[in-house]
């Protein structure tokens, strides 16, 4: 299968991971994930609830890391990084991985402010003007705040906040940006807004995205990982791992497992 | 055996007699009951206002509000009575401004340490000592600011008099350190945890998060603290009674004796004068003095928290 998705793409990969397994404390949440994620491309993750799509996401900026208790075995490469090594600082991580939330969460900051926020603390010297501007384009929101750069973040409606939001993300010029269930707070006209900026992030940004949407992932999402969860033997919680991954309309059209078969044509999740 | 089986219909419509008619009665009795208390807190608050007020009508019936506001000295216990209320709050002032100058910055950054740094085990042992140091009597801290602080710091200030603002607002400032860090840490810890994710997540340090971040988010709430803390310190009689003396003294001297308003109704309260006279009614006039006060201090702060509290959804 990997094989088959490499000679079908000839672009690089950003992140390889091997053997992913998270801890909770002592609760095992995801075992055994191999994936590549490639770049420039749109990776989406699917699956039912509790599966572990978010311990993942959240694992290649490091955000885990903020969760007492949490810890990961197995490794992850961000390009040829070892994204979990000592040498490897989260707070640079994070600056080049960035990240947009399930719920938008504007700083309770003006709207400039929440662009520019992540330029300052990154020590950005060039015009900020000029990178607020150019942000909140790159988000597509420019013309709806231009004229109140100064209200409050949160005056925005919720589609907005979250475009706000991944202006904000997208200021620090990250290469990567990771969206965990980016809409699913947004009722579907500001959702389509959001597919069609993913689109264009594309071209310069490698976007890894949760979802819950089907449709979702065959609008927007190049490769799909579809993620399930089992009962475990000695612990009463579910774990998570990764069934498979493969070009999007592989997973939705020829899928090789029965269990994303089932999955993706609705029969349970 | 038959009597709890399903069919014997007869046997359970006589075992179920709810007494509505009683309950009904029960019901209006304790509302009656609970109302009542209520329309007693209330009356005691009305019947204190208006005790307040008339008094202080019959005491500017003596005592021009010009004299009040204007003259220079406040000896309303002598035979040359002046009235020059400014006396009394310039202590006031400063007792309540030192101990804000202790409080606000410590209780701050206890409440950060709590709710950002603290392990689960530090906060476990900390939170209790802060209660009990909100626990400890003001008469204890009065008598520490007047035999132990006065005396330390009266080995580097040698001007420093027995009684003095200084010590007094220092210790008052501790006492209402508990308050302003357990409000602020309320204020801190209610901030989402959505905006701190955010924030590190373009890569800011905790440090950067705390400021940039969290205090903006939970700035109404301290600021509804810290003007919690002034009412509190600007009413505290104990400690600057007996550490900040009863002198009226006119002006900003923290190194000598000085009497608040609140220190100077307890002077008369206790004392000799007779109710009657016009010294008596003085502290009427000083009470209303500080109601007004602290009643516009929680109005800006009510103010202040409608309008910059963040609504998060
Ligand atoms: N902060 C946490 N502390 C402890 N356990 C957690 C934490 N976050 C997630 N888990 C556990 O890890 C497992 C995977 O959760 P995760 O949130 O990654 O699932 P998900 O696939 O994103 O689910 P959903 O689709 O509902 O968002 C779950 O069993 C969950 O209980
Ligand atoms: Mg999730």
């Amino acid at each position: 299968m990997v094989s088959e998705m490499q000679s079908s793409m000839t672009t690089d990969t950003v992140f390889t991971v091997r053997n992913l397994s998270v801890y909770y404390g002592s609760l095992l949440a995801v075992r055994g994930v191999n994936l590549d994620i490639p770049k420039n491309q749109i990776t989406a993750f699917i699956g039912p609830s509790g599966c572990g799509k978010s311990t993942v996401l959240r694992c290649f900026n490091r955000t885990n890391d903020l969760i007492p208790g949490a810890r990961i075995e197995g490794k992850i490469e961000y390009h040829d990084q070892d994204l979990y090594s000592k040498k490897t600082d989260p707070i640079d991580i994070r600056r080049r991985i960035g990240m947009v939330f399930q719920k938008p969460n504007p700083f309770p900051k003006s709207i400039y402010n929440n662009v520019a926020y992540g330029a300052r603390i990154n020590g950005y010297q060039g015009n900020m003007d000029e990178l607020v501007e150019r942000s909140l384009k790159g988000a597509a929101l420019w013309d709806e705040v231009k004229d109140k750069l100064k209200e409050s973040g949160l005056s925005l409606s919720g589609g907005q906040q979250q475009r706000l939001c991944i202006a904000r993300a997208i200021a620090v010029q990250p290469e990567v940006i990771l969206m965990d269930e980016p809409c699913s707070a947004l009722d579907p006209i500001s959702t389509l807004k959001i597919e069609e900026l993913m689109n264009d992030l594309k071209q310069n940004y490698t976007i890894v995205i949760v979802t819950h949407n089907m449709q979702q992932a065959t609008r927007v999402s190049d490769i799909t990982a579809f993620f399930n969860a089992e009962e475990s033997l000695e612990s009463s919680n579910k774990i998570g791992f990764l069934v498979e991954y493969d070009l999007t309309q592989n997973i939705f059209h020829n899928p090789q497992n029965k269990d994303t078969k089932n999955y993706v044509s609705g029969r349970f999740g | 055996m038959t009597a709890n089986s399903p069919n014997s219909g007869e046997d359970r419509s006589s075992l179920w007699k709810p007494n509505r008619q009683a309950s009904r009665r029960v019901e209006m009795l304790v509302k009656l009951i609970f109302g009542a208390f209520a329309l007693v807190s209330v009356a005691t608050t009305a019947g204190i206002v208006l005790t307040l007020i008339f008094e202080t009508i019959e005491f500017f019936g003596e005592v021009s509000l010009l004299q009040f506001l204007f003259d220079p000295q406040w000896t309303p216990l002598f035979s040359n009575q002046q009235f020059g209320i400014h006396v009394l709050i310039s202590a006031t002032i400063m007792t309540t401004g030192i101990a804000i100058l202790v409080a606000l910055p410590l209780g701050l950054m206890a409440a950060i340490y709590l709710s950002e740094y603290a392990s689960l085990n530090t906060r476990r042992f900390l939170k209790p000592a802060l209660e009990i140091l909100a626990g400890i009597p003001s008469v204890v801290f009065g008598y520490f600011a007047l035999l132990t602080v006065t005396p330390v710091l009266q080995t580097f200030i040698p001007g420093l008099q027995g009684f003095n603002a200084l010590s007094a607002g220092l210790v008052l400032g501790i006492s209402i350190l508990p308050l302003v860090a357990s409000l602020s840490e309320d204020a801190i810890y209610a901030v989402p945890r959505s905006l701190r994710d955010g924030s590190y997540a373009l890569g800011a340090t905790k440090r950067e998060t705390i400021i940039s971040v969290i205090l903006p988010a939970a700035l109404s709430g301290i600021v509804a603290s810290l003007i919690l803390a002034i009412s509190r310190a600007i009413g505290e009689t104990m400690i600057v009674t007996l550490a900040a003396g009863q002198n009226p003294t006119p002006g900003f001297n923290p190194f000598v004796p000085v009497a608040t308003m609140t220190a100077f109704i307890v002077q008369v309260s206790l004392g000799d004068t007779p109710a009657t006279s016009l010294a008596y009614k003085t502290i009427f006039a000083v009470g209303m003095t500080l109601f007004l006060i602290t009643l516009t201090l929680n109005l800006i702060s009510f103010w202040f928290v409608r309008k910059f509290q963040e609504k998060y959804e």
